[in-house]
């Protein structure tokens, strides 16, 4: 889907929010433009490291929030890195004005997002929700599985150094769990979802690990699980390199709530490509290398929609 | 050492019916749950813990699914006390406010909120909801052998922010030694204005003895289960800390016999083992791993035929935290890949 040689044209990208998510996805866009040009970072707090870094690395920073957004028209896509409270505000302001939205907090105004597994269906949308680390992590093994056979049961558990969980992460970490499972539910077609989170304080701080365990509703072919689910770890690593299966699937007959029943369990690793974060952050290097996948399909679409339109 | 006449007599809670879960399987049903709360109530236990033993929705292929729903153990339980209040355990991560709420509405009148004993800040929203719910809210710092005292001492100021009306060392792993528990219990009292409580496991054979160091240290609350039925080598078996906290001068009001009765008649006959510092179990307090690992360790050690004193071990030197249990897998497959790449070698 992407091409290393330089397009002509870029569609203008803006990132709202100059934390720890907004300046790693900030460095991934420069490192990796592809079809966008990020022309605008925007905080709210006028001495902030994040707004500091982004005038040193020359991209034109603003702590007038959404309102410096909207005030440049050529604006197509925004990234939204704030908080889930601030983004019912801005998803409500950019709607209006006509800019695609592509939301990285809690606040879920728009459709959930898994590259992989949905992307190719939500082209459209004006608002999209890139659900949580756990989620960008697991749904899509989740989505390789139910691609081959219906699913009965999707449980995930995810593992992060307890130095990459910030507050928001902290305060809302009901948030986690029950966002997790309902996109395991919905993007991942699993009848019934559950997703799990434990902070690990080791240090040296541990990569982001993640569980996935599957209970498929009737017989299923092993290999071709396998298969599917081998093959989603290349299709994830595309966009974010740092993912790979510690292990191939392992099959188990377990005791569950449905009889004695194979259990498939997938054990994964998400190593961050150390961008801005540290790399055991993966968690965060996840989140922000899917909202880059996202941009980069979605300015394609619109630079094509603007070639249909010349033609 | 103070003098025994000084001591005040703990509190304690009986969880037979929550550790207990993990040598059960979570394979609890609703007649043994009401025949063991209604003799412990009986017996005068003050507080009887009922969930998963994972805690509210730890129901899940991680931890093992429940045979029984536990909203439906803690209503059952709930309907055969006459004078015990009824505790569930959450830990943030694991279950939600929206167990919490339905915990509370089958009856529940305490919970006990659990985190890693460095992470108390993912539970404020729900110790400040259980207190918006009127519950008694207790803090349980696990894997406390991990942290030294003023670690844990400032873990706990923040469950005391949040609301917590009681913080309890808890010794996930059955590694800290009779010192430990002493010092820990103290820093906390010295710290705090709530209660301090201590959690024992019997993995290095101290759990009476570390119980005991707590209390001379000021401990307001003790934990036990019937015959010590826990995970791991279990924990303090609940008769017998009532019949030596009596020869102390300290009951707190148990019937001495009577729990030995309810023991020996109601717990023993259903165990399906009873959990000791037998090889495995030393390895859990030796290695400092969370003892709910002891019977996937061993599940996974016939699996890939590895020792599971091995993948303990390893497990302890990965730094694994409490509710980790998929990394077992993860070890058994890295040490058989070990032994695989060793044995091509030769």
């Amino acid at each position: 889907m992407e091409t290393g040689s330089a397009p002509e044209k870029r569609i203008k990208v803006a990132i709202i929010g100059s934390g720890n998510i907004g300046s790693d996805l900030m460095y991934k866009l420069l490192k990796q433009p592809g079809h966008m040009e990020l022309v605008l970072l925007a905080g709210i707090v006028p001495a902030s490291d994040g707004l500091t870094r982004a005038r040193s690395l020359g991209i034109t920073a603003s702590a007038e929030g959404i309102k410096a957004v909207l005030e440049n028209p050529e604006i197509k896509i925004v990234f939204d890195a704030t908080s889930a409270k601030a983004h019912v505000r801005h998803a409500k302001a950019l709607r209006e004005a006509g800019r695609i939205a592509i939301d990285l907090t809690p606040a879920a105004r728009g459709p959930y997002v898994i590259p992989p597994a949905n992307l190719g269906a939500l082209l459209d949308q004006e608002n999209v929700n890139m659900v949580t680390c756990g989620g960008q992590a697991t749904v899509p093994i989740v989505h390789a599985a139910s691609r081959v056979t219906p699913l009965q049961y999707a449980e995930m558990v995810s593992t992060i150094a307890s130095l990459s969980a910030g507050p928001g992460t902290r305060q809302n970490i009901d948030e986690f769990t029950e966002t997790t499972a309902k996109a395991m539910e919905v993007i991942g077609k699993a009848q019934q979802g559950k997703a799990i989170i434990i902070l690990n304080p080791a240090d040296p701080p541990i990569l982001m690990r993640n569980t996935v365990y599957l209970v498929p509703q009737g017989e299923f072919d092993e290999q071709a699980v396998s298969d599917s689910i081998q093959r989603m770890e290349a299709e994830v690593q595309e966009y974010v390199p740092g993912y790979h299966l510690k292990n191939p699937p392992v099959f188990d007959i377990r005791v569950t709530p449905w009889g004695k029943k194979p259990v498939i369990t997938a054990l994964l690793e998400v190593e961050g490509a150390g961008d801005y974060l540290p790399k055991y952050a993966g968690n965060l290097d996840i989140m922000t290398a899917a909202a880059r996948r996202v941009g980069e399909v979605v300015a394609q679409r619109l630079l094509a929609r603007e070639q249909e339109a010349v033609a | 050492m103070s003098d025994a006449t000084t001591l005040k007599a703990p509190r304690v809670t009986d969880s037979s019916l929550r550790d207990g879960s993990h040598p059960m399987r979570h394979q609890f049903t609703r007649e043994q749950v009401r025949a063991i709360a209604q003799a412990l109530d009986e017996a005068g236990v003050s507080v009887i813990e009922v969930t998963h033993g994972d805690g509210l929705a730890g129901s899940s292929i991680q931890y093992g699914f429940s045979a029984t729903s536990e909203m439906d153990l803690i209503s059952e339980a709930r309907s055969v006390c006459r004078q015990a209040k009824i505790a569930a355990l959450l830990l943030p991560g694991i279950g939600t406010v929206r167990e919490l709420k339905e915990a509370v509405e089958r009856g529940i009148q305490v919970v006990r909120i659990a985190t890693q004993c460095t992470e108390a800040d993912i539970a404020e929203e729900h110790f400040e909801i259980a207190k918006k719910f009127g519950m008694e809210a207790v803090g349980f710092l696990m894997m406390a052998h991990m942290r030294p005292p003023a670690v844990l001492a400032e873990q706990a100021k923040l469950m005391q922010s949040y609301g917590a009306d009681c913080v309890y060392i808890v010794d996930s792993a059955g590694a800290m030694l009779p010192r430990d528990a002493f010092a820990s219990v103290k820093e906390l009292k010295e710290v705090l204005t709530i209660q301090v409580g201590f959690h024992a496991h019997n993995n290095l054979g101290l759990a009476m003895g570390n119980s005991l160091a707590a209390l001379e240290a000021g401990a307001d609350q003790l934990d036990g289960c019937l015959r010590g039925l826990g995970a791991g080598a279990g924990n303090a078996p609940t008769e017998l800390l009532a019949a030596t906290l009596e020869k102390l001068g300290c009951n707190p009001g148990l019937d001495v016999f009577k729990l030995m009765d309810a023991a020996e008649f109601i717990i023993a006959p259903i165990m399906p083992f009873q959990p000791i510092p037998n090889r495995d179990a030393i390895a859990l307090g030796y290695a400092g791993v969370y003892s709910t690992f002891l019977l996937h360790a061993q599940h996974a050690g016939e699996r890939y035929n590895i020792d599971p004193r091995d993948i303990l071990v390893e497990l302890g030197q990965r730094k694994a935290v409490a509710g980790q249990e998929d990394w077992i897998l993860d070890v058994a497959l890295d040490l058989a890949r070990q032994r695989e790449q060793r044995e091509s070698v030769r």
